[in-house]
């Protein structure tokens, strides 16, 4: 994912550099040995074991008789009948006029279509709303006149919940993709702006005066210093971000979108059918865990440099 | 502030007139950290700045350096008014200051990128620097590999890169253990040596401003001015132990205590009014 241009120049020129018998810390091989093998599957056995304990805990209640499967279904029942679920996705094309109950895509492709769509809503808001925010933030500390003028709106927009939106993007985009993305991104960008001139002002002094002192301009200090100082911080920024945009997508589909997540939802919930509900959620689950791995994959990548510290916490 | 002709040799590394600063200088917070400093310092000198904590003597260095503006007075580095950083004044701080995100060589040799260096001649110039401060090895490491006397070491390395006339060094070896700190010390002589640099040091430790200076500034408290100037003429490498070593530590000590007492009747006052 581009989220900031890294200094390419000494970055690349260091590529090119380095020498292929020189051991060094941030080669691929080693950092897919760091992610790979027992690591990986230790991890994955974990997942598995905390969303087993949940699931475990529910079916308990279910047995007991606690939870009444008609309003709390347990995973069983709602993962059991996945062709029945799987017919109310993709909305849109199994309900076109002249498409007979029977025709239209398969309930495996209804699923897929519907989170392919919602997936690249998320993916496409997120994006723009990060470049957005960090080329604004970015603006205003850099001038000073743009700071008087933009931050005070930015701030006073901050507030407001995406709901308050959802009309703006109906009566600007009438229905299909856009209104879902724009929710997206208006509903991260403001808050993504003052995290970003957050994050600039977090930068150590320290480093910013090394570059004075060696004669960089104001520009070179903010390419070379500051962009790549507040990386670590954007992309902690980014990820916890990445679960809002899921959350509001749904709220976005939910009215101005022919389909998607928010779609099967609201048709869950006027049909009263608790099952197709929780197997949405589920499916929303699994794709956040999954956005969230390439995210933090991305980010060891990327932030080759930085310590690792939930190791040294993880001693105490 | 209107100045007659400045009585000085341009050919000075750097001449202070009446400097002074008053931070956050007009609104209620402000508070003067320095007053009335003169100070000339001559090619190749190693001065040390010794006084207590928050006397100012680290803002004099930034304001020599140019990264801050002085309230009162002026600054001149060989005949030219310092108004700006200039890299001909390179300052190294006390905690680790290079960029993370840089392997060593390419710390070393920022300031060649920014004036756009082609990345060969980066990478000897680079190359040069980290032989002079003994870390060739290193070139190609990351600073969180290396320990914190290696990285001074490479801090010092990127300022000599930029074959400075003034080095500003802001308590570089503070957050260093007391063996690391002495051989750090000979290390910086020995740069110092090569190098024909002014070397302008800021230190608390009345140990590290006899090991180190031609001329040790002693501040008093706040607002920091210049208490006396004390000349050491011991020859180098010195004998820490010798008595004349201890007689300089002696009157170090005494100098810096009626300052230290008065810093705490200050503070002590200050918070008995609130």
């Amino acid at each position: 994912m581009a989220v900031v241009s890294r200094d390419g120049d000494t970055g690349a020129a260091a590529g090119a550099s380095r020498p292929a018998a020189a051991t060094r810390s941030f080669e691929p091989a080693r950092m897919l040995a760091n992610v790979g093998r027992l690591d990986w599957l230790a991890k994955m056995w974990w997942a598995c074991l905390s969303v087993g304990l949940f699931a475990g805990l529910w079916e308990l209640c279910w047995a007991l008789g606690w939870a009444d499967p008609q309003l709390l279904p347990p995973p069983h029942i709602f993962l059991s009948n996945f062709g029945e679920q799987g017919k109310f996705f993709n909305t849109a094309t199994r309900w076109q006029v002249g498409n007979a109950m029977g025709e239209g895509p398969s309930a495996l492709e209804s699923v897929m279509i519907t989170v392919g769509a919602t997936t690249m809503r998320v993916f496409v808001g997120l994006v723009l709303a990060t470049v957005l925010a960090i080329g604004i933030g970015v603006a205003i500390r850099y001038w000073h006149l743009f700071d008087k003028l933009v931050l005070p709106t930015v701030t006073l927009l901050s507030p407001v919940s995406p709901i308050a939106w959802l009309p703006v993007a109906i009566f600007l985009f009438g229905i299909g993709n856009a209104p879902a993305i724009f929710m997206v991104v208006v509903a991260l960008f403001f808050h993504m702006v003052l995290a970003t001139i957050n994050q600039i002002d977090g930068v150590s002094p320290n480093l910013i005066n090394v570059a004075r002192t060696m004669g960089a301009s104001k520009a070179q200090i903010y390419g070379r210093v500051i962009v790549p100082a507040i990386l670590p911080g954007m992309l902690a920024v980014l990820r916890l971000n990445l679960f809002g945009a899921w959350m509001v997508v749904l709220v976005a589909e939910s009215t101005g979108v022919g389909y998607g997540m928010g779609q099967v939802i609201m048709l869950a919930r006027n049909t009263f059918n608790p099952s197709l509900v929780f197997f949405t959620i589920a499916v929303i689950g699994v794709l956040g865990f999954a956005f969230d791995w390439l995210l933090r994959l991305a980010q060891r990548r990327i932030l080759y440099w930085l310590p690792d510290t939930k190791e040294k916490l993880r001693g105490l | 502030m209107a100045f007659d002709a400045p009585t000085f040799s341009s050919r000075d590394a750097v001449v202070c007139r009446g400097v002074g600063k008053t931070w956050a200088a007009g609104t209620k917070r402000a508070h003067e950290a320095l007053r009335e400093i003169d100070l000339d310092i001559k090619p190749g000198e190693f001065v040390v700045f010794l006084g207590p904590s928050g006397c100012g003597k680290s803002t004099l260095l930034y304001l020599i350096a140019g990264l801050e503006d002085s309230t009162e007075g002026q600054t001149w580095s060989f005949g030219e008014l310092v108004e700006t950083p200039s890299p001909e004044r390179s300052l190294i701080f006390q905690e680790t200051s290079l960029f993370p995100w840089l392997t060593v060589w390419q710390n070393v040799s920022f300031g060649l990128a920014i004036r756009g260096a082609s990345q060969a001649e980066r990478r000897a110039v680079a190359a040069e620097a980290l032989q002079r401060v003994g870390l060739s090895a290193a070139m190609d490491k990351r600073p969180d590999e290396l320990s914190g006397g290696m990285r001074q070491r490479v801090a010092v390395a990127r300022a000599l890169a930029m074959r400075p006339k003034v080095l500003l060094m802001d308590e570089p070896f503070a957050a260093l253990d007391v063996q690391t700190r002495a051989r750090m010390q000979d290390f910086l002589l020995d740069v110092w040596r090569d190098s024909g640099a002014s070397v302008l040091f800021v230190t608390h430790h009345i140990d590290e401003a006899v090991a180190l200076a031609d001329r040790v500034v002693v501040f008093t408290a706040r607002p920091g001015r210049i208490k006396t100037i004390c000349p050491i003429d011991l020859p180098r490498p010195r004998n820490l132990f010798s008595r004349e070593a201890e007689a300089i530590r002696i009157q170090l000590t005494e100098l810096l205590r009626d300052e230290v007492d008065r810093a705490f009747a200050e503070q002590e006052a200050l918070a008995t009014a609130t």
